[in-house]
């Protein structure tokens, strides 16, 4: 695709009037100025206002390293899960006809629909101890709701479809033919699988991973309905600065904030460099169906 | 099971997958879901009633769905100004910012939360300007439509950016070459095919700020009947273990989301018809 610049050099039917140009480029600026830079710019303000020594204190503290290790447990038992179902859907899906696959999109999407809020109650109303089941787990000595187990379910539930709804549409775009080929030629499922599928949609499956990631160990209204906010217990990292920031201890906030925030930052670069890698993969024809998909 | 289908197809796993997939999605997502309808058939219809139909209920209904659309208006406006920059402009730190539009997605709401609140509070970097001029922000409703904006604003650039990069720019070219000014242009050819776009992208940042809790709860101040959204209501109602009231409002927001969605869906089909065509 040619640059807006040669655009507006080779194609002066399309060119605006360059006051109207630069109006919109500098309304665009300042909005997201003021809603995206001055934010980040912000966290790290407040994080450092009372000094490095501040800053470090408030993340090597143990509550703070607690919180961290727990946001981190419950990324790894969540992101593999939902690349796992991602990957099954994907295959399943794209590859196969089969009566009810625009239903099971339907059903996939489901969670982006719920307030997370509601994610949270979900679990409680299952598995609070007031329920059968929950009741039943708890006689048995197992406590899911405000516990561990409670915020990684709500947060496999809030992160479920993000690594299928990337995969999906690469799937099919890639098309089918080199996967038939390798069958053909008498490759196994297991090895067609690692020699053919995985190779071809590995930017897709890390982009997916990558999203996925970030919504885990972000997640917050979800996880604060089901964790019971006990102190460096149940606390994820969102859920700690919640605390901290209800304690006034405003600079410790922010500093726990600054390490989501490097995390987001990192997330955007990565997802800006992967959106470049799977696209080479798309052919002009399936263009339509990604987008429509996606 | 895998012959089922009508051209002959050799790839394996089609049992094991979607087995796997809908084992899955039973138990992270029906299952769950399941629960919410059972629990309000357990609800007495008065005491349904109650819980959805209360002045505060209402309130909090007023202030989601009015901040939401205000959100979402706000991001339809600006974030089409952003996009249309983004693919037709050159300027500098254009490629930071085509980077940092999905940074709402990928800010956990507590952070952006806390964040908003200390710079829209009375003594905060915008905060300490807007008070002289008796504009309150944090711990107001115009801070829940600020928090909503933030969390929507990708929705709208990202909807409209895919399709103004495959706009055809030949019909501008024939419109401006038939003698219409480039208003005309963009109000007859630019802008009924961006429509469907416009309208999913609203959609879909309205539908994302009615459920959104983080980024709220700590800029809006939570005082029921002035700030209080639905979520924080839910919220408020589930610390009380008042479960069923939690449940009934929770219904409510939920049948309100899946109409959304269908919406949501039937626009892109509506879109997607356009781009074929």
């Amino acid at each position: 695709m040619a640059s807006p610049m040669q655009n507006e050099l080779k194609r002066p039917g399309t060119a605006d009037p360059p006051a109207v140009r630069i109006a919109l480029i500098t309304i665009a600026l300042l909005f997201v100025a003021l809603f995206i830079f001055i934010p980040v710019i912000a966290v790290f303000a407040e994080a450092l206002r009372q000094g490095i020594g501040v800053y470090f204190a408030a993340i090597i503290d143990p509550e703070a390293r607690a919180a961290i290790r727990l946001t981190l447990m419950t990324a790894a038992i969540a992101v593999p899960l939902n690349v796992a179902f991602g990957i099954a859907a994907s295959w399943a899906i794209a590859r196969f006809d089969f009566p009810g696959k625009q239903l099971l999109l339907t059903l996939i999407d489901i969670p982006f629909s719920v307030s997370p809020v509601i994610a949270g109650m979900l679990f409680v109303l299952l598995l609070g101890v007031r329920a059968p089941l929950g009741g039943w787990l708890a006689d048995h000595g197992i406590r899911i709701i405000f516990a561990e187990p409670g915020i990684v379910l709500a947060t496999i539930f809030v992160t479920f479809p993000l690594a299928a709804r990337e995969l999906i549409p690469i799937m099919q775009a890639v098309g089918s033919e080199e996967e038939e080929a390798a069958i053909v030629l008498g490759a196994g499922g297991w090895q067609m699988f690692f020699r053919v599928t995985l190779p071809n949609v590995k930017w897709g499956l890390l982009y997916g991973m990558v999203l996925c990631n970030a919504r885990a160990m972000g997640e917050f209204g979800a996880v604060s309905v089901v964790s019971g906010h006990i102190r460096g217990h149940t606390n994820t990292m969102p859920l700690y600065i919640e605390i901290l920031y209800n304690d006034y201890q405003f600079a410790a906030a922010f500093a726990v904030s600054s390490l989501l925030t490097l995390l987001a930052i990192a997330t955007l670069i990565a997802k800006y460099y992967l959106e470049r890698r799977v696209v080479p993969v798309k052919t002009e024809q399936d263009d339509l169906a990604v987008k429509v998909a996606a | 099971m895998a012959t089922t289908t009508r051209r002959t197809n050799v790839l394996p796993g089609f049992g094991l997958t979607l087995g796997f997939t809908l084992a899955y999605l039973g138990i992270v997502v029906l299952i769950p879901i399941s629960t919410i309808f059972f629990k309000t058939f357990t609800l007495t219809w008065p005491q349904f009633w109650a819980a959805v139909a209360s002045p505060r209920t209402i309130a909090a209904y007023e202030l989601s769905f009015g901040a939401s659309i205000a959100g979402a208006l706000i991001n339809s406006v600006f974030g089409f100004v952003v996009a249309w920059s983004l693919v037709r402009y050159e300027f500098p730190g254009k490629t930071l910012i085509d980077m940092m539009v999905d940074l709402p997605f990928a800010l956990p709401t507590s952070v952006a939360g806390i964040t908003l609140t200390a710079i829209y509070a009375g003594n905060g970097w915008i905060g300490r300007y807007l008070a002289p001029l008796g504009i309150k922000v944090a711990y107001a409703p115009l801070g829940v439509v600020v928090a909503l904006t933030f969390v929507g604003l990708p929705f709208v650039v990202r909807t409209i950016q895919p399709v103004l990069e495959d706009l055809d720019q030949e019909y501008e070219e024939a419109a401006a070459t038939l003698g219409a000014s480039r208003l005309q242009t963009f109000m007859l050819v630019i802008a009924p095919a961006l429509i469907p776009a416009l309208l999913t992208g609203f959609a879909l940042a309205f539908a994302r700020a009615l459920g959104e809790y983080g980024s709220v709860v700590f800029i809006s101040g939570n005082m029921p009947m002035h700030t209080e959204v639905v979520p924080l209501l839910i919220m408020s109602k589930l610390e009380q273990f008042d479960y069923a009231g939690a449940t009934a409002i929770a219904v409510v927001m939920l049948t309100a989301s899946f109409v959304i969605l269908l919406g949501i869906n039937v626009l892109q089909r509506w879109s997607s018809r356009r781009l074929a065509a």
